[in-house]
């Protein structure tokens, strides 16, 4: 019986080699991949086993974590002032997952990004806890401080830009929301979470980045930059070829203005002064769709833009020349974000150069060496430095004798331009206040900003860009001169 | 006058009795399993646990008390088997306690610490193990009892079909007081003891009485009945308790000593396609091996939706977070796996703090144990002590492969128990009452033939005198 015996003893070696081979492929060949699973709550666990990293406005960071009982999850993100700074650093909740710079800059916060390998290496020697690196923001806390208050209970959105590299200095949305309400995962985050998702004036919803609005009358000053580049008029005091009244193209409506002003072959800057619609309406009828278009791209218009955080795209469509022409006067179907608006402020106060909108001017690693640090970088020239300054000329004309006066800073040049975009259907809903504006120094401008208030509850003769938004605009502005 | 007839495959006249080499490897196993203990509660707490003394000394007391009596009454018994199963036993205990200590079991409603109640079960199986060192003289005994071996086993596998299913499969009875029961572990070695002293008596007539039918001897067909009858058995089993993992172990242990007893491979093939054709049989009607088999193809897919699939799912990215080293005893989250983390998926928790290297460590535990037992049933002088021995190891072979290859994805779960590991005290009784036998059978087969006695005929006729 010893035969069989032998290759019995033979079998159960397979089986058991089966068994080896079977544990060396699951826990070496596909142990990342199992490790990584969607479903692999380890995943989660890790994620919150270790203090995360901060995001940093100022040298001092706006997020926290507190130590948390109850769960497998160790810690849990908390904030300093959360509604206000919900727009820059998005939610980072252990149910929930994360949004914005929490989700982007995740690999930083948590440690584990591979920019950190060497010093996570080194830490694995000298026994140091695990924490995670720093994201140091370009925020302005002042700026943020100045928007996020001058908005107050009303909706609203602010962007403000360093013209000279792009920073973001302020981004402002309300009404907010306060992550740190659901940042666990208890059925307290659930119910506070849902509370927010199923409000109707969205709070979660980040204004200045993601949602777009007719931009109204500041968009005449894309217009005006259109008909400079494209020659179609070279002088800004000089007479224009606009009839009063101006019948719209292949259309028997006449286009109206606002009240009864001069408007009849204004000169660019008193059309802008005025915010004539007859006059930049034909312009861009003038210059037609193609050329339009082109020049809306130019200040980064029809792409998304990622700060790192995504900006929705903001639109200037192909249209037929009725839209295109009321386009000009942004009361058509193009569409644009705060940060948009605020970027075109900032080419024109730049001279004409537009940089690539940044907010995370470094990475640390958990030692607080830099492993990653901004270096500004242009976007694009939408137009030239000539042309930007005959716009800032007639911008500054706004503020100080037109309908901008609100921005006025004693002291400083400010250039900008009001807006009140109508919105719904014939004009039924109450219209979305905007102000676009930039200050400037001697050396330059600081600081160039959007702001659109979109508010329900004032009196319809009320909102106006002038009246809702300059005022914020000015103090955002002046919180960052005053920082300077 | 000293010619050695050697008699055996291993061993020989004054071979070395190997108790010393067994002390310290019981002593090595103890050691391994303090250490684990004292591990767990360093990872979990950042101290020694409080109850590291109690185990540590419980645990010492058995592997003590045990090779004493292997001492005693089996001199020449393998000397590996006892420090492998007291191995795979504390390791278990120290593996047990640590998912006690999980937080996620402490907060469900019907969590009872299991690591007190293993050593009780432990030191009961332990006691079986002396039990049937010191009444078991000669294994040969049992073969009075194939029939009523036969018997018992019927109905110790027929009874739990009396009893409410737990979580899909009729294998326990329940005793009101005394606790749950898995009668099959102890069917397993009761039912080796029937099919050694049957196969013994009819393999003549098994492996001789049969044709020859392209290259394969066909057996008769009253040759064939007996077969037939236990794979009809492994069916119901399939069927009425829905417990795949017996019913494969059963037929398994038949079709090995079946193939040991005859020496035929016909029986193998016969084996093999008659479990195929009833486990494919079983699986087109029976939705409890359904789900399994699904589950097993893709665990993932049923992620949410199917409770084996995510168990199954849960268990491989256990063995997946485990890697190569392992997170070290204390510092996985095996216990996601939930209820059957401490029983059926004990192997889960091996695989992810003690990584690859500690997986492959315990799979050759295992390994060893089954080629030692197979090295007794080589080495036993009868073919009834082979025939128990092949079987008894062979059944603990499908076990772990069984098993392990579940947890693992390899093979569809079935839903047994690991062997020593595993939370159970039907498991671990049975399979120290195994070790036991085995232990008797190989103290048997290695025990040094005694010396002839001196024949005074043989005296007579070699003086010669001129």
């Amino acid at each position: 019986m010893n035969k069989p015996l032998r290759r019995i003893a033979i079998f159960c070696g397979i089986l058991v080699l089966a068994l080896l081979i079977r544990t060396n492929y699951l826990q070496y060949v596909r142990a990342d991949e199992l490790n990584s699973n969607e479903h692999n709550r380890r995943v989660q666990i890790e994620r919150y086993a270790h203090e995360r990293g901060n995001i940093i406005v100022d040298g001092e960071p706006v997020t926290g974590s507190v130590e948390t009982t109850g769960s497998d999850f160790k810690y849990k993100r908390v904030w300093k002032n959360g509604p206000m700074w919900a727009p820059v650093t998005g939610y980072s909740s252990q149910a929930f997952d994360a949004s914005q710079l929490e989700s982007l800059e995740d690999g930083i916060l948590t440690g584990n990004d591979d920019q950190l390998f060497f010093d996570r290496t080194l830490s694995m020697f000298t026994g140091d806890k695990k924490t995670g690196g720093n994201i140091v923001t370009t925020l302005n806390g002042a700026a943020q401080k100045a928007a996020f208050e001058g908005l107050g209970s009303r909706k609203g959105a602010v962007a403000a830009l360093d013209p000279q590299t792009g920073a973001i200095l302020a981004l402002a949305s309300t009404p907010s929301y306060d992550p740190s309400v659901f940042a666990g995962n208890s059925l307290k985050d659930s119910d506070a979470r849902q509370k927010l998702l199923k409000d109707k004036d969205k709070p979660m919803l980040n204004r200045a980045l993601r949602e777009t609005y007719p931009p109204g009358s500041t968009f005449k000053v894309v217009t005006a930059a259109a008909a400079l580049e494209n020659g179609l008029y070279t002088d800004i005091d000089a007479k224009t070829d606009s009839p009063l009244p101006w019948r719209l193209p292949q259309s028997t409506n006449l286009l109206q203005n606002e009240g009864n002003i001069p408007c009849k072959n204004a000169s660019l800057r008193e059309a802008l002064r005025w915010s004539c619609n007859t006059v930049f309406g034909k312009m861009s009828d003038d210059l037609g769709n193609d050329k339009m278009i082109e020049q809306a791209d130019k200040f980064g218009f029809n792409e998304e833009v990622f700060t790192p955080v995504r900006a929705d795209a903001s639109i200037y469509p192909k249209d037929n020349r009725p839209q295109n022409a009321m386009a000009g006067i942004g009361q058509a179907s193009n569409r644009t974000t705060p940060l948009q608006m605020a970027m075109v402020a900032s080419a024109i106060a730049n001279d004409g150069k537009l940089m690539q909108p940044y907010m995370v001017a470094q990475r640390q690693a958990p030692n607080l060496d830099p492993v990653y640090t901004h270096e500004k970088e242009q976007l694009s020239q939408p137009l030239s430095g000539e042309n930007a300054q005959k716009l800032q000329q007639m911008m500054e004309t706004v503020v100080k004798n037109g309908t901008g006066t609100n921005a006025q800073i004693d002291g400083v040049t400010v250039g900008g331009k009001t807006g009140t975009a109508q919105h719904g259907l014939n004009n039924s809903e109450k219209p979305y206040a905007w102000f676009i504006s930039y200050a400037k120094t001697d050396s330059g401008s600081p600081v160039a900003v959007a702001v659109v208030v979109e508010d329900g509850n004032a009196n319809r003769d009320d909102i106006s860009g002038g009246g809702l938004a300059a005022p914020i605009a000015k103090s955002v502005m002046q919180a960052v001169l005053d920082g300077k | 006058m000293s010619v050695v007839t050697n008699t055996t495959t291993i061993g020989a006249i004054d071979a070395p009795s190997r108790r010393n080499t067994e002390l310290a490897l019981v002593v090595f196993a103890v050691l391994i399993s303090v250490y684990a203990y004292a591990n767990v509660g360093l990872a979990l707490n950042g101290e020694l646990p409080s109850g590291m003394l109690g185990y540590g000394l419980g645990l010492a007391l058995l592997g003590g008390v045990a090779h004493l009596a292997v001492r005693r009454f089996a001199a020449y018994a393998d000397p590996l088997l006892l420090p492998l199963a007291t191995l795979l036993n504390g390791l278990g205990l120290a593996l047990i306690w640590r998912l006690d200590q999980s937080e996620r079991f402490q907060q469900t409603e019907n969590f009872v610490a299991a690591a007190s109640k293993q050593l009780l079960f432990s030191a009961v199986g332990v006691a079986l193990l002396v039990v049937v060192l010191v009444a078991l003289k000669d294994h040969r005994i049992l073969q009075r009892y194939t029939y009523i071996s036969m018997l018992v086993a019927l109905f110790l596998l027929i009874l739990p079909m009396f009893f409410p299913a737990v979580n899909g499969a009729k294998i326990w009875i329940k005793i009101p007081g005394v606790g749950t029961i898995q009668p099959g572990e102890f069917a397993k070695i009761i039912i080796a003891v029937f099919f050694a002293g049957y196969l013994m008596v009819k393999r003549d007539a098994l492996a001789l009485a049969s044709r020859r039918f392209m290259g394969l001897y066909l057996p008769r067909g009253r040759d064939l009945g007996p077969i037939l009858m236990v794979w009809a058995f492994s069916i119901l089993i399939l069927v009425f308790e829905t417990d795949l993992g017996s019913s494969l172990l059963f037929f398994g242990m038949f079709v090995v000593m079946l193939y040991v007893a005859t020496e035929r491979t016909s029986w193998i093939v016969f084996g093999l396609l008659m479990s195929a054709a009833g486990a494919v049989g079983v699986a087109t009607f029976e939705p409890h091996v359904q789900d399994r088999v699904t589950a097993w193809l893709d665990p993932f897919a049923g992620w949410g939706k199917e409770a084996a699939s995510e168990q199954m799912a849960l268990s491989l990215m256990a063995f997946g977070s485990g890697g190569t080293l392992g997170t070290g005893l204390g510092q996985g989250n095996s216990d996601l796996i939930g209820f059957a983390a401490n029983s059926d998926f004990i192997l889960a928790t091996v695989g992810e703090e003690l990584g690859l290297a500690g997986m492959m460590a315990v799979l050759l535990v295992y390994g060893l144990i089954v080629e030692r037992g197979v090295r007794t049933a080589l080495a036993a002088r009868d073919p009834f002590g082979k025939l128990l021995a092949i079987g008894l190891s062979g059944s603990f072979a499908i076990q772990v492969f069984v098993v392990a290859g579940g947890v693992m994805g390899l093979i569809p779960l079935t839903g047994m128990t690991m062997p020593f590991l595993a939370a159970g005290g039907s498991s671990v009784i049975a399979n120290w009452a195994l070790i036991g036998i085995l232990i008797r059978i190989s103290d048997t087969a290695r025990r040094p033939a005694p010396a002839p006695a001196p024949s005074p005929d043989a005296e007579m006729t070699q003086v010669v005198r001129p």
